[in-house]
């Protein structure tokens, strides 16, 4: 090979070279000395690539402009430095990121489990309220007051469905 | 609920032990939950810290089990109570660690614990004794499932739950049993048993999670990947990995009874005698044997009645453990002399191992 691979991690001349199969996909990773010293790699009990793989992923892609989260003004550099996210709007920030990362550390790329239906239900419900009541401002900025009379009906109605049931 | 008064209850884990907990000893599964809109603990300021610490709290504190529970901030510990705690299985080193504005709610039998403010903002464990994934996952799907009345998780219908680390995402569970595999360390088979698992999706750690050593020849077992398939799935996937295991203990047990039984009884009897009588004994050195009469439990050298004792010691050999109940702090070379002293005390009365059932079967 021409250019000698260099280590995941820290770019140095990588000597270590680990083939590992997890959920019957390959996954590789080259380190340096130090780094594989450091990883633990050269203890192969309770060893897993999954974590090195989470900053590895990270590295070949210094991609076009520093990616920030508008959120909580995370930086593709923070993830870097911590492995962990700033916010969950992050995951949607640094999409390019996540998606190629999560390609083999999990068992599929979409959720199958349990979902938080009671949270979505109430999530939907205030989403509603918030969309009528920006509806009946306008109605009445406007002087539709039929629409504004109908606006402040469904407002009553769903803001009945929000409040908090009784203590169980 | 203080947490003296936490510890003299008797908990899930200390006071459970029989004949059904011999290779696992317990079953654990935490669920990681943040809050939506809210910047993770790690990247988030004091300020905001405090407020969902605040929140969360009122939150865990307002459901059934843990309405009469320990209900603290981390600040309001002493580092010992936060040993003991750790020794417990109840709080995680890492939330020690942290930063202010970090807490723990427990219900008061210790079989539910909820950090707040560690890597997640909810950090929701449930811990049964024995083999028990089944009932663990309905144990923490009901609390997590109360918690949601209150609080608004974030999540995404493709990612699942959202994790400060992506190796969480999705269902961001982590099942896992604790092990007792004494048969296959001294058979020398538990690298090949760690690879085997590893290949399987599966991770094996030592006694306090990452990083810590299998002393006591006990392990944890867990579930690696959390994304793509359901609680139910993963549950299930382990379970039978854990089967296995199970399985292979049993047949080194058997294997070295029928090679060398005088090898592995005299490792038993000296333990016992080392026990009895030595005045320096370290953490460790305490575990590993604790560990060998425990095995002899098993293989009905010591009768059943004392599995408890030895199950109960597992966690009061811990320094944490030893020192609360001297009250006093003591440095770790006094510490081998008191946890030695008190295991004179408990093993002064603590019956012979009788071989005359084993040795009948045996080659010699």
């Amino acid at each position: 090979m021409a250019n000698p691979l260099k280590c995941d991690l820290c770019s140095k001349p990588a000597t270590v070279h680990l083939t590992q199969i997890v959920n019957n996909k390959v996954h590789k990773v080259d380190l340096c000395e130090e780094c594989a010293q450091a990883k633990g790699v050269t203890d192969p009990s309770g060893f897993s690539l999954a974590d090195l793989l989470l900053k590895a992923s990270l590295n070949p892609a210094p991609t076009a402009g520093a990616v920030r989260c508008e959120q909580c003004g995370f930086t593709q550099a923070d993830f870097k430095k911590h492995g962990r996210f700033g916010c969950p709007q992050c995951y949607e920030a640094f999409r390019s990121i996540v998606d190629p990362m999560l390609d083999g550390m999990h068992k599929g790329p979409v959720h199958r489990g349990k979902v938080p239906q009671k949270a979505l239900a109430r999530k939907s419900l205030h989403d509603r309220l918030a969309k009528l009541e920006l509806d009946l401002t306008e109605a009445i900025r406007t002087e539709r007051y039929e629409d504004a009379a109908r606006c402040r009906d469904e407002i009553n109605q769903v803001k009945q469905a929000v409040a908090p049931k009784p203590a169980r | 609920m203080t947490i003296d008064s936490l510890i003299a209850t008797p908990s899930e884990l200390t006071d459970s032990s029989n004949s059904k907990t011999a290779i696992v000893l317990m079953t654990r599964i935490r669920l990681a939950r943040n809050l939506s809109s809210n910047v993770f603990p790690g990247w988030a300021k004091p300020a905001q810290r405090e407020e969902i610490l605040t929140t969360c709290r009122h939150a865990v504190g307002a459901t059934a089990p843990m309405r009469r529970g320990l209900n603290v901030s981390v600040s309001e510990l002493t580092e010992l109570e936060k040993q003991i705690l750790v020794e417990r299985h109840l709080i995680s080193r890492e939330l020690c660690g942290t930063k202010a504005g970090a807490g723990v709610v427990i219900s008061r039998d210790q079989a539910l614990s909820v950090m707040i403010n560690e890597e997640d903002h909810l950090r929701i464990q449930v811990l049964r004794a024995g083999f028990q994934l089944k009932k663990a996952w309905n144990a923490i799907n009901d609390l997590d499932t109360a918690l949601e009345d209150q609080l608004d998780y974030a999540f995404s219908p493709t990612l699942g739950y959202m994790t400060a680390c992506p190796t969480n995402l999705g269902t961001a569970m982590r099942a896992s049993a604790m092990m007792h595999l004494p048969a296959l360390v001294i058979a020398n088979q538990m690298e090949k048993v760690v690879r085997a698992v590893n290949q399987l999706g599966m991770v094996v750690r030592g006694l306090f999670g990452e990083g810590s050593d299998a002393s006591g020849s006990i392990f944890q077992i867990s579930n690696q990947t959390t994304l793509g398939e359901s609680e139910e799935e993963i549950i299930k996937r382990l379970g039978s990995v854990l089967a296995s295991i199970i399985e292979h203990e049993l047949n080194a047990r058997e294997k070295l009874i029928e090679a060398d039984a005088g090898k592995l009884f005299d490792k038993i009897g000296r333990a016992y005698g080392i026990l009895q009588n030595s005045h320096v004994l370290s953490s460790t050195e305490a575990m590993n044997l604790l560990s060998l009469i425990r095995l002899g439990i098993d293989l009905n050298l010591f009768p059943e009645a004392s599995r408890p004792v030895v199950d109960r010691l597992f966690i009061e050999a811990q320094p944490g453990h030893l020192q609360h109940t001297q009250k006093a702090e003591f440095e770790p070379g006094q510490r081998d002399l008191i946890r030695a002293t008190r295991l004179r005390a408990e093993f002064a009365n603590f019956t012979r191992p009788d071989y005359s059932s084993r040795t009948a079967a045996g080659p010699n």
